[in-house]
């Protein structure tokens, strides 16, 4: 891989359903380590770009390239192996109800990767150590507040080693008092040079740390910038707007 | 003979002899029912279309016809189509193949207990399955799970542990029409219970320690299970009821 190949690469990927456009003709690309920003209104098609992105759902038209891999070239065996490289987290955690902390982690290793229980584990407890909660190994999900289960799903994701993580509004489900502790688990990921991208209403967080806000709505990308680019508003205000809503109700 | 000689000597050690072998009949019907009703109800909920349409057919015929017409099927009606087939095929130089359509007592109620099971056993299991959240098995994806992984690890599990109690009503029902094997000559608890009791014309008494055999068997079932239902219970105030 050359230094002007993006880490990873969206390509004009369109999703349709029902007969509906969710998703119309839509790049990016990160290079390694950028944190990118994806913001706009409610059923907008962040989601469904995320969930395109590392095909669990597949874009009607369109490609994705991690390493310049192609995702469409890969057969349905390979398709695993190409999720295994990109983390997911989600909104509503999605953790398993069956299992504690440790096993929510250490599983994954184990089916996926193969690994030995005592080695997984071992993995899983470092991992768990990690976004601190090694003291939680033995709780299970519904033992656990907001935040400690989305940064359970944090090591879950990182335990698979992925070389990109994307971020579905991780905070959007967690009380106001709760959001910090995951916020820093995310700043701390960025900082030490992990890629990601990341659907979020946290624009005052994100303004620190990202490159980059893209602007989506209808499913098109409407606006991409820098956050003070952006906000100022040069490209017909709308996700200028948007920014200033935010802000309103967070009060930055 | 005084009745407790009666009971001593010809009652209780025929129904015992009974007790072995409805055990013998029990635990392999219920087992394989279980284990048959995963795959079942796995295939219905979450299978590819055309299996969801044969396993659904299966469902419909063994849930939609009583229990006795199929054990006599078994029994009585497959050793005529042996006969049809053996006089088509044995022509040919096939090799007997018809001769396992010829099955033992015991096999034609194993059979027969083990197949209508698990067509129950999969309707409480095709409803824990798609009363599960689709975000687990998603996430499972996420990291790379192919999807019949994430469904045996992280679907099933949870399934099995909403389901219990349906199939442990199932196991239950299951130990009180194993005494329908009488009908293809098995002679379990209630098939030694009526031949002494028309011997001796003693029915009352027959019939009832027959149906305190079945409460003791129910009874240790129901208490198994509920430990069962302990042992795999998640943690938690909000255990596995909640999404």
């Amino acid at each position: 891989m050359t230094s002007t190949t993006p880490l990873l690469e969206v390509s004009r990927i369109s999703r349709i359903i029902d007969g509906k456009t969710i998703l119309d003709d839509v790049s990016l690309s990160l290079n390694k380590g950028d944190l990118k920003v994806v913001i706009g209104p409610s059923g907008g098609g962040k989601s469904t770009l995320l969930q395109c992105i590392n095909f669990l759902q597949v874009p009607n038209s369109g490609d994705v390239f991690l390493a310049g891999q192609s995702a469409r070239a890969m057969g349905r065996r390979n398709i695993c192996g190409f999720r295994q490289k990109i983390g997911m987290i989600f909104q509503d955690f999605n953790l398993f109800d069956h299992l504690n902390a440790l096993d929510n982690v250490a599983v994954a290793l184990r089916k996926v990767k193969g690994e030995k229980k005592v080695q997984a584990r071992k993995r899983a407890m470092s991992e768990l150590e990690r976004v601190g909660l090694a003291d939680k190994f033995h709780l299970y999900p519904s033992q656990l507040s907001g935040g400690q289960k989305q940064r359970v799903s944090l090591a879950r994701a990182l335990a698979m080693d992925p070389m990109v993580m994307l971020l579905d509004e991780p905070t959007s489900a967690l009380d106001p008092e709760l959001i910090g502790e995951v916020l820093n688990v995310i700043a701390q990921l960025s900082l030490s040079g992990m890629t990601m991208l990341m659907v979020t209403h946290q624009i005052g967080f994100a303004r620190h740390l990202t490159t980059e806000i893209i602007f989506m709505e209808e499913g098109r990308v409407v606006e991409t910038g820098p956050p003070e680019l952006l906000e100022a508003g040069p490209g017909g205000g709308r996700a200028a707007d948007f920014c200033a809503k935010l802000a309103e109700v967070t009060g930055r | 003979m005084d009745t407790w000689e009666f009971y001593r000597h010809i009652l209780i050690p025929a129904v015992n002899k009974g007790l072995i072998i409805s055990i013998q009949l029990i635990l392999p019907s219920a087992a394989l029912g279980v284990i048959l009703g995963l795959l079942v109800g796995a295939g219905r909920a979450v299978g590819p279309g055309w299996l969801a349409k044969i396993l659904n057919a299966y469902v419909s015929v063994f849930r939609g016809t009583p229990l006795v017409v199929q054990l006599v099927m078994w029994f009585y009606g497959l050793p005529g189509l042996a006969l049809k087939l053996e006089a088509v095929l044995k022509p040919c130089g096939f090799p007997p193949v018809w001769e396992w359509l010829l099955l033992s007592p015991y096999a034609a109620a194993v059979l027969g207990f083990t197949l209508c099971s698990a067509a129950y056993q999969s309707e409480y299991i095709r409803g824990a399955v798609l009363s599960i959240k689709k975000g687990q098995f998603l996430a499972a994806r996420s990291l790379g799970f192919s999807n019949s992984q994430a469904f045996w690890a992280i679907t099933a599990p949870v399934a099995v542990r909403r389901a219990l109690p349906g199939c442990g009503n199932e196991i239950i029902y299951l130990i009180k029409y194993s005494s329908l094997a009488l009908v293809v000559t098995v002679s379990e608890i209630t098939g030694q219970a009526r031949n002494v009791a028309s011997l001796y014309f003693r029915h009352l008494e027959c019939y009832l320690l027959a149906a305190l055999y079945y409460l003791a068997m129910v009874t240790v079932a129901t208490l198994i299970l509920h430990w069962l239902e302990k042992k795999l219970a998640v943690p938690g105030p909000e255990g596995l009821n909640r999404d």
